[in-house]
């Protein structure tokens, strides 16, 4: 689930569900709040992290769930066991928790290759140990052949988080700086390549992994850290546009700043897609005080997946709740929250 | 990245804004207005709000956002045309990405095929073929829409479908052509425009012999530009020292890409495939006479307008819509009255708020402006 304030009815247009409303963007969180909240609304849900925090005794839980649908299975730098353990566990860890337990369940088509279901068990298996996680208890449904689109997973996970640490993106104020973990937009451009129609062959490979580690180091040794979050549908702007409407702060990033791939740029050229648009599966976005900022990125840049952490902006007082770009030449530009998949453009 | 980062050089960018602050004190301004450019091209308008562009030309400049979206000008009506061939039983309906979002009277194709319609986004003419002939049970229709950048490719298309004697394959044809419908524009009396920066993916095609009657007729400075930042300011810069020293002509800034005679095959293919319509009509903008093309008698096989016998829909736009004067530079975007209330990026209601090269979705997600108040 993305991120709200309220529960809202009367948000959702249309009388159908629509591939935008999974998208990530604005008309997932007017489904969300309209549908889901409106009827659940409970304190911990409404705030609508990345996990729900839950007081045991004297720990403090996260809790989180995600599931997987990706076209193709197998891509380049991972597939859909990969990713759905990484998926989970990232999202615990932006929240400043140490993964503990895992679950993961597969909805899976009749007729699916037994050798496919035992190829992404193992790289499950192989992400989990990674994460140093454990997957717990999990289940499984066979349906019929033209109900699902080869398998489905869900993974729900349980983290441990430190006690004191507080990161919330209500925290952020004007002054403090942003930065990514990562070259972005590698996992979004691989799989279109990956898909094939595109007739492109590039190098490009997904950025599928953990980022527990790097995330943990953070909350550890960066006091001034205020909020992390996986940059994954929607991309690096919708993370942004979240913050800002958040913290009710104005995020300014810098186009020369930002790390790209050549090739993520090559292909976001030819299809007339931005790559602060597309999908992340190995990178997140943190919000740093000042002082504590060049410290962060140094860590990062030790770490695996972290080579091209980068400040790309700051955060100011004003115009309240937007994301906006100092383009290449000096001009500017408003950076809008995503509505569904970005669309290639004819010429 | 070679051949983009050299057109993006922000000194080279600042000396052609201090070279275009110069040449403007030479320029006379209207008293009421500022100075009306119009880029013609929708890809021109993205990259304009992409960079930043408009923001940082002098005040006494702004930018009128022109005619050529090959998306923002589709008629409801066509739409119409389209879902209901996609509805059809045993059809496979294929087109480019960003057609598929354009609102008809009945929604667009996106929302035909979450009603059940098997439609298929696809990133050539060509990937429809394949489909078809890798689905002989199917009918596999294109809708093949655009300016002339997009014609050589559908019609060589049609010629390599005949050659493999694929039968269940037809288009929708809905090409268009720029030259009348700048003609249309300049014929208004009420339009105002001072200078056109020229579409550079279409001149490819057609080559810069068809502008010529601009100058000739209307008196306006006319400058075939690129797509990259430098070359649009480059480009601007041009057209104001025609304007300066008082002259009116062709200029070819893209000579890099842009032959002056065009591309003779591809013309050829065009020719072979393709015929005048009689007129066209297009959204925002009404009927136009001779706008437009349709196949020849010899590919109507090929026409699935004729092998669904269709009746083509005539729905007029939305009353509130005022596209038509934004792009005859009568009005700013932010001044329709439906701008970023009934009409958004994500409640399209006119056709410039549909693709991303549309003017009011272009201001509405890039403009700076807009979050000034």
């Amino acid at each position: 689930m993305t991120r709200s304030h309220q529960s809202q009815t009367g948000k959702v247009r249309g009388t159908t569900v629509t591939l935008a409303h999974g998208a990530g963007g604005r008309s997932m969180q007017d489904l969300i709040d309209d549908v889901f909240l409106s009827e659940f609304g409970s304190n911990n849900l409404s705030d609508l992290n990345d996990s729900a925090y839950i007081e045991a005794g004297t720990h403090t839980l996260a809790f989180t769930t995600d599931s997987f649908v990706i076209d193709p299975i197998f891509f380049p730098g991972g597939d859909i066991g990969k990713l759905a353990v990484y998926g989970t566990v990232n999202d615990l860890a932006v929240s400043g928790a140490q993964p503990v337990a895992l679950s993961f369940s597969i909805i899976v088509e009749e007729g699916f290759a037994i050798s496919d279901l035992r190829q992404i068990a193992r790289s499950a298996r192989a992400a989990a140990d990674e994460a140093n996680v454990s997957i717990v208890t999990g289940d499984t449904k066979v349906v019929n052949r033209g109900c699902a689109d080869g398998i489905f997973i869900n993974t729900a996970g349980i983290g441990e988080i430190p006690a004191g640490l507080d990161l919330s993106p209500r925290h952020i104020s004007a002054g403090d700086r942003v930065l990514v973990s990562n070259s972005i937009g590698e996992h979004g451009a691989a799989i279109m390549v990956a898909r094939g129609d595109l007739g492109l062959e590039t190098e490009l490979i997904s950025d599928c992994r953990s980022i527990v580690s790097m995330c943990t180091t953070l909350a550890q040794s960066i006091p001034g850290l205020r909020a992390m979050r996986d940059a994954t549908r929607g991309g690096v702007a919708a993370v942004l546009n979240e913050f800002a409407a958040a913290s009710g702060t104005a995020f300014f990033i810098d186009e020369t700043s930002l790390p790209l791939m050549p090739e993520v740029r090559g292909v976001s050229e030819i299809l007339g897609l931005d790559p602060l648009y597309l999908a992340n599966e190995g990178l997140f976005v943190a919000v740093v005080n000042e002082a504590d900022a060049d410290a962060a990125v140094a860590l990062l840049r030790e770490m695996p997946g972290g080579e091209n952490a980068t400040l790309i902006g700051e955060v100011r007082p004003d115009p309240a709740g937007v994301l906006i770009m100092n383009a290449l030449l000096g001009g500017q530009r408003l950076v809008d929250m995503p509505d569904g998949d970005q669309l290639p453009r004819i010429c | 990245m070679k051949y983009a980062d050299e057109f993006r050089d922000p000194e080279k960018a600042r000396a052609l804004i201090d070279a275009i602050d110069l040449t403007l004190k030479r320029v006379s301004i209207p008293d009421d207005r500022p100075l009306h450019i119009m880029e013609v091209c929708g890809g021109h308008t993205h990259s304009i709000f992409r960079y930043g562009l408009q923001r940082m030309v002098p005040e006494s400049i702004e930018f009128v956002h022109g005619p050529g979206c090959p998306v923002c000008v589709l008629p409801m009506g066509r739409v119409d045309d389209c879902v209901t061939i996609a509805e059809k039983e045993g059809v496979i309906f294929t087109t480019f990405g960003d057609a598929m979002r354009v609102p008809g009277s009945k929604g667009s194709l996106l929302q035909a095929r979450t009603g059940g319609a098997d439609v298929r986004m696809v990133y050539s003419p060509l990937d429809a073929l394949a489909l078809a002939e890798k689905n002989p049970h199917s009918e596999v229709v294109f809708f093949a829409l655009g300016f002339e950048t997009t014609m050589p490719s559908t019609a060589l298309t049609i010629l390599e479908a005949k050659r493999r004697g694929v039968s269940n394959f037809s288009m929708i044809c809905q090409h268009i052509t720029i030259i009348p419908t700048l003609k249309a524009l300049l014929d208004d009396p009420q339009a105002q425009i001072d200078g056109f920066i020229g579409p550079g993916h279409v001149s490819m095609v057609i080559g810069n012999r068809g502008y010529d009657f601009i100058p000739a007729e209307h008196n306006k400075p006319f400058v075939v530009a690129g797509f990259e930042p430098l070359d649009l300011l480059q480009s601007l810069l041009m057209v104001l020292t025609q304007l300066a020293e008082g002259r009116a002509t062709v200029e070819n800034q893209y000579a890099r890409i842009v032959p002056e005679d065009g591309n003779a095959e591809a013309m050829r293919a065009i020719a072979e495939v393709y015929e005048q319509r009689e007129h066209c009509d297009w959204r925002g903008l009404g009927n136009i006479e001779a706008s437009g093309v349709r196949f020849r008698k010899e590919y109507h096989h090929f026409d699935a307008e004729l092998k669904f016998g269709l009746v083509q829909a005539q729905v007029p736009d939305p009353a509130i819509c005022q596209c038509g004067d934004v792009v005859r530079g009568i009005i700013k975007p932010t001044q329709c009255a439906a701008y970023g209330k009934q009409c958004t990026p994500q409640t399209p209601l006119g056709a410039l708020m549909v693709s991303s090269e549309g003017a009011c979705a272009a201001y509405h997600q890039f403009d700076a402006a807009g979050i000034d108040h």
